[in-house]
């Protein structure tokens, strides 16, 4: 299986507070923890618990996230560019793997 | 908005796709003996938020289809009405789900830095079950909505 590979979708420019939507998506099988395999013990629980989004360090937002968010979890939300920098997100796996990504927006 | 999902998603293979798409069918679905979450467990985690605090109707603009063809991937909306100040924002916002094996489903934390109270994520449902939503305000105050989805096709394949 690949290694969870996040991907970020917003703008890389905007205007000085300037309200833009950020879409993220990553590849993750969210093992839920409520299946069996074929000789009846449970699968253990594996998902990426939680997101993450900073702006230049700064938290905006942290999300958790349960049994019940879909396979390869999308998540799409806004945040505001008061200046040029870089927005960070991370996402937390059960395992306590941190996958990153990151965008720097200029504004101009 | 369409076209760049259909980036997002290309980046993603179809094999990782289908195989990420065939565990979670089966990941919601609950053996036979094993407890759905009721109607009354998700009070229980609701009062835990909430310390028994009443709540009001309003403020919250909760989206989800009223028939969801795929329980597998069930896109919910939601936008809490909000001036987003230091003083006056939304903490948090949480999920909740009557209806599959756990009855939490999302929590977002919002800093008065987030122009908005606002979002999608895509969740699995297992079967036609109401998602509860409650959002608690700076100042204390708690506001609630809920919506019923009907799932044709449960995250457990039928």
């Amino acid at each position: 299986m690949a290694a969870p590979t996040p991907r970020v979708r917003m703008p890389a420019t905007a205007k000085a507070g300037e309200v833009v939507e950020v879409k993220t998506l990553i590849s993750h099988e969210m093992e839920s923890g409520n299946r069996k395999d074929k000789d009846g013990k449970v699968i253990p629980r594996k998902i990426i618990n939680k997101f993450t989004a900073k702006f230049n360090g700064k938290e905006l937002m942290t999300v958790d996230w349960h049994a019940a968010i879909s396979a390869n979890p999308y998540q799409s939300f806004f945040v505001r560019v008061p200046e040029t920098g870089t927005f960070t997100f991370e996402w937390l796996d059960d395992d306590g793997a941190v996958y990153k990504a990151e965008q720097k927006v200029t504004v101009g | 908005m369409t076209k760049v999902l259909r980036g997002l998603k290309k980046a993603i293979t179809r094999r990782s796709v289908l195989a990420g798409l065939a565990t979670a069918g089966v990941a919601v679905c609950a053996a036979p003996l094993v407890a759905v979450a009721a109607p009354e467990q998700v009070a229980e985690e609701v009062k835990k938020l909430t310390g028994g605090k009443a709540i009001a109707e309003g403020k919250i603009k909760l989206d989800l289809p009223s028939i969801a063809e795929n329980g597998l991937v069930v896109p919910l909306n939601f936008d809490v009405e909000s001036p987003m100040t230091e003083k006056d924002y939304v903490k948090t916002v949480t999920f909740y789900s009557e209806g599959n094996p756990n009855p939490l489903v999302a929590a977002f934390h919002f800093s008065p830095l987030m122009p908005k109270a606002a979002g999608q994520i895509r969740i699995r449902l297992a079967q036609t079950q109401n998602i509860v939503a409650i959002a608690e305000m700076a100042d204390g105050k708690f506001y609630t909505a809920k919506r019923e989805v009907k799932v044709t096709i449960g995250g457990c394949g039928g």
